[in-house]
């Protein structure tokens, strides 16, 4: 039997217990979590988890409501594949930071984009002070154009964009 | 020559403590010959120990020579070896044979002299950095019933001046 995969994705004010009321909800309803992504985003707290679960969607978000409601989270669910077991080998890991200006992340992957790299993971931060926002960014991904085509694009990204870029390659050890 | 059965995780006999070698006999050499040849039948594969097919002795084969880019003893046998001296740490990504289908980033020695002896008994002696000083500290981490699993560091890691990988 193919098995019934839901994405949720649930933001709201950070409070501890988010998490374990969130899962034990799940698993009351026999679900079975697959990958999550569970972070605080400035004051938020955020998840996209996988859940393979019998109940068809409208019964999931029907039994995930009041605790929603009580924990003033916003959730949605979507059904999705799951495709587990096939992840994909990141061969660069990309830092860029400097001060915070609008427009920094849609210059940078825009450029990254061009230079062939397909984005796995990305996470950036805010830091510094209010007065004086420091931008930094993590991106993982696979240069499709090669390595050196990636560095350049930053080197021009850096220039343009008064930011310190830069790049290192990942090897994997395999053993 | 055979190519063995590699135990995969969650399987607990890779939590094992393998034991020291001290019968160097023909058996050994056949065992080391059988534990290359399923080592070799994974591309890419930089190393393998012997408690990965279930055999619970101090073995461990590494080679990275098919990786130009880093400096290289070629291919070693090392049974029964001890890393004497440690210097410096280094971020690097490591995925395993026994754990398909996941890769973390791990901290390790950066530098390590090594002690162990060969097929024969007869003592090796070797001073080795980044790479191959990687896949012999994880190779030699399953003698001790360890994965990279078990020294994992965290996904997010900010501002960190630390070297991902090579040197």
């Amino acid at each position: 039997m193919m098995e019934n995969w839901l994405m949720l994705t649930l933001v709201g004010k950070d409070r501890p217990g988010i998490v374990a009321e969130v899962s034990h909800a799940l698993f009351n309803m026999k679900g079975n979590l697959g990958e999550a992504s569970m972070t605080r985003l400035g004051g938020n707290f955020t998840i996209m988890l996988m859940v393979s679960i019998p109940e068809k969607k409208s019964a999931v978000a029907e039994k995930l409501r009041p605790l929603c409601d009580k924990l003033k989270l916003f959730f949605h669910l979507d059904e999705v594949e799951a495709d587990l077991h096939h992840h994909i080998e990141p061969d660069v890991r990309i830092s860029i930071h400097g001060a915070d200006q609008a427009g920094i992340v849609a210059h940078a992957t825009s450029a990254l984009f061009k230079a062939g790299l397909n984005i796995l993971n990305l996470e950036s931060d805010v830091g510094g002070n209010p007065e004086n926002p420091v931008y930094i960014m993590h991106i993982e991904g696979v240069a499709g154009k090669g390595l050196d085509t990636v560095d350049k694009a930053l080197q021009t990204l850096a220039r343009e964009n008064n930011v310190v870029a830069s790049m290192t390659p990942i090897d994997t050890m395999v053993g | 020559m055979t190519i063995l059965n590699v135990l995969v995780y969650p399987d607990e006999n890779l939590k094992k403590i393998s034991q020291p070698v001290k019968d160097f006999s023909a058996d050994l050499k056949k065992f080391v010959r059988d534990l290359e040849e399923t080592f070799r039948s994974f591309p890419g594969c930089v190393g393998i120990a012997a408690p990965q097919v279930g055999w619970f002795e101090r073995i461990v084969l590494v080679d990275i020579s098919h990786k130009p880019q880093h400096a290289s003893h070629g291919f070693l046998v090392l049974i029964n070896p001890e890393i004497k001296f440690y210097e410096g740490t280094s971020l690097g990504r490591e995925g395993c044979l026994s754990v398909p289908d996941y890769t973390g980033k791990v901290e390790r020695a950066k530098s390590i002299t090594l002690e162990a002896v060969n097929e024969s008994g007869e003592k090796l002696q070797f001073c080795m950095s980044g790479y191959e000083a990687r896949a012999v500290q994880h190779e030699m981490d399953h003698l001790d019933g360890k994965l990279f699993l078990d020294r994992l560091v965290g996904r997010r890691n900010a501002l960190s001046r630390r070297t991902e990988v090579s040197t």
